[in-house]
């Protein structure tokens, strides 16, 4: 391979520095945590990572679609309450479904607020969320003013086991394949939205995206309906806030009106993280999660290490910033040895 | 050429940004009328221009960022208001004759910080939001690790008498501060070699660049300069609060967005002013200060304030369609 094709392929693998970082801090926690790699502990990892990582891949489509959203943790903490307030321990599976349904569709119609002020009135897109990411905190608070709920006891044993559950032992033949049988469910969900997502990236409307989020003039042009396109996005964003409900819900058992509010900041970090400019037009929802789990296991490090409570927050700050800049200085230094080369003439 | 023209025409048409949210800022203030009886007085119009004053002064940083465009924007603005009051707060420990010293080294402190938000943003190329946004969390776990979680420390008296109770006319002293700074703020921007240098990187930086400015420079000071600022805006924020806590400056920092855009500072940057920004900041308080007036309860009052900033951006924050 040439030059020109292994930068081709650096710059179009957004994964790659995301990946390698990935497995350095997997590393450095296995080093403290040695039962890591254990199905349980992975499936309880990812059970805490979820809400995040489905939150983090529609904060990475808007991102690419050239916008941002600072309301998805408002839109959260609004569907959280929503789902507490509609689903009481005593409950039917056909009022459940119904109530996850209807969460869905109010975390669609506040992303549609979104995708219309940004992408029809042309406001700016950090402000316009923000302003709107009060609406949906009052209407959090209006909805359940206090902390409190529960869920039936079904739905919170359900979520861990949706992912606990040993997916390929129960099905003939595969039980008896002595690898496969062990593979753990936080896996099989992992593939399933890599699958999902390598299925959907070939769709007209996602390709779209990249377009409008690269040039939304030159998108424009060619007939792309950008404005559409960028509507879309925000819609995709408040389903996957829904969704991220939904999980974060099961999983606590209960709601709270400000449940979501940290998780906005922390998703455009993953995001980044993730190997997703800020820019729009390139990245990747993949890339995202792998951002989430990055940030997820970096807590993980920092409580096994035995950090003092009272620097807890500083390192975990330091080691983003440092995971933030490690692309620009690996680029830094790789320019400066260069230069260094072509004045000793070693290069022309 | 033609977008240019029309944008003149436009332009002479349309009133200035600044000057809209100023009467918009009235109007608020008399409305206040109908929604409290006996809002409209003195004190209340003091009040309201004292708490709009610290919001002000923090802003000041975030208008230069903006200004500056390339995605600007500064979100470590809040962090650094927290630790301007609490270094100030333990380091003087109400002592007067310390004031003039910590000042100093307030600022030198929340202008190291801006720099090195500069240095990443412009050498390392970090996107100015995850940036700034990293910085904050450097700067509260910083704040975390010497303090310990143990705000010990006393404000001087002679801060809350200079800067938030009456002081000639019956005035505190951060009214007189902040047209000052707005006075200084004005200078800097438009009768400065730095001021034409920002506006210039500010609307297209290869241009600059060609024309001869030192972008990376100019970008890294005006990093330095918002660091700086949002010190002093927590230096002068505790001569309000005269008690500090560990997220003091938090609530200001979208706020502090918020105000430079309903000034009419384009978040694409290259346009804006300051005065845009005092405006700003005087309709978001007189909002906040209506809502509260009002006595609705908080889920109503999160309601409206999101749709009245809406409203607002979509005033004049409005970007350029494609059809052009």
């Amino acid at each position: 391979m040439n030059q020109a094709a292994i930068r081709r392929f650096v710059t179009r693998t957004s994964y790659l520095f995301p990946l390698a970082l990935l497995i350095v801090v997997i590393m450095i926690n296995y080093s403290r945590q040695d039962n890591l790699l254990e199905p349980s502990v992975l499936n309880r990892n990812i059970r805490v990572f979820l809400p995040l990582m489905i939150l983090a891949a529609g904060q990475a489509i808007v991102i690419i679609g050239g916008g941002i959203d600072l309301s998805v943790g408002a839109m959260v903490s609004m569907c959280n309450a929503v789902l507490v307030t509609w689903i009481t321990p005593e409950s039917g599976g056909g009022e459940i479904m119904l109530a996850i349904l209807l969460t869905c569709l109010i975390g669609m119609a506040a992303g549609a607020v979104n995708g219309i002020a940004v992408a029809y009135l042309r406001l700016q897109p950090i402000v316009t969320t923000y302003a709107t990411s009060f609406i949906f905190a009052g209407i959090a608070l209006y909805v359940l003013p206090r902390p409190g709920g529960q869920l039936p006891r079904d739905m919170t044993t359900l979520y861990r086991r949706l992912i606990e559950i040993p997916v390929f032992a129960d099905i003939p033949i595969v039980r008896d394949i002595p690898i496969l049988n062990e593979i753990p469910p936080a896996f099989v969900v992992i593939l399933g939205i890599i699958l999902l997502w390598a299925f959907v990236r070939q769709t007209r409307f996602v390709q779209y995206i990249y377009a409008a989020g690269d040039n939304p003039e030159a998108a424009y042009t060619t007939g792309i309906p950008v404005q559409l396109i960028r509507f879309g996005t925000y819609v995709v964003a408040g389903l996957f806030a829904a969704l991220a409900a939904l999980a974060l819900t099961m999983s606590l058992g209960s709601g709270s009106p400000t449940s979501g509010d940290a998780m906005t900041l922390d998703s455009i970090v993953a995001v980044v993280l993730g190997g997703t400019r800020l820019r729009g037009g390139q990245g990747g929802i993949i890339g995202a999660m792998i951002g989430v789990v990055i940030l997820g296991i970096i807590r993980n490090i920092i409580s096994f290490y035995d950090v003092p409570t009272w620097s807890q927050t500083l390192v975990d700050a330091l080691i983003i910033l440092i995971a933030l800049a490690a692309p620009g200085l690996i680029r830094f230094f790789t320019r400066i040895i260069r230069e260094y080369r072509i004045s000793r003439g070693h290069i022309t | 050429m033609i977008e240019t023209i029309r944008d003149r025409v436009q332009g002479a048409n349309r009133i200035s940004p600044p000057l809209l949210a100023l009467m918009l800022a009235i109007a608020l203030f008399f409305l206040g009328e109908l929604v409290a009886d006996g809002f409209v007085n003195f004190n209340q119009a003091t009040n309201i221009v004292r708490l709009a004053a610290f919001l002000g002064i923090i802003a000041a940083g975030q208008t230069l960022v903006i200004i500056s465009g390339g995605e600007g924007i500064d979100l470590s603005v809040g962090a650094i208001v927290t630790l301007g009051a609490i270094l100030t707060f333990r380091l003087t420990e109400g002592r007067a004759e310390l004031i003039v010293p910590v000042l100093a080294l307030v600022l030198l402190v929340g202008l190291l910080i801006g720099l090195v938000n500069g240095i990443g943003i412009v050498f390392l190329r970090i996107p100015p939001l995850v940036m700034t946004l990293a910085m904050a969390g450097v700067v509260q776990g910083l704040i975390l690790l010497v303090t310990r979680g143990q705000l010990e420390g006393e404000t001087p008296e002679i801060m809350s008498q200079l800067i938030s109770r009456p002081l000639i006319f019956d005035l505190p002293g951060v009214v007189f501060l902040w047209p000052l700074l707005g006075v200084g703020m004005w200078l800097l921007l438009e009768r400065t070699p730095y001021g034409k240098m920002l506006f210039a990187v500010g609307i297209n930086r290869m241009t600059a660049k060609l024309s001869g400015i030192n972008v990376p420079l100019v970008v890294m000071l005006t990093y330095g300069l918002s660091g700086l600022l949002a010190a002093l805006g927590g230096f002068v924020l505790l001569g309000f609060t005269e008690q500090v806590f560990l997220n003091l400056g938090d609530r200001y920092l979208f706020p502090s967005i918020a105000a430079v855009v309903i000034g009419g500072t384009l978040l694409s940057g290259g346009k804006g002013s300051y005065w845009g920004t005092m405006s700003g900041a005087l309709v978001l308080q007189l909002i906040n200060s209506l809502l509260q007036a009002a006595g609705l309860p908080q889920a109503a009052q999160l309601i409206i304030l999101g749709t009245v900033l809406l409203v607002l951006i979509s005033l004049y924050g409005r970007q350029q369609a494609f059809r052009q």
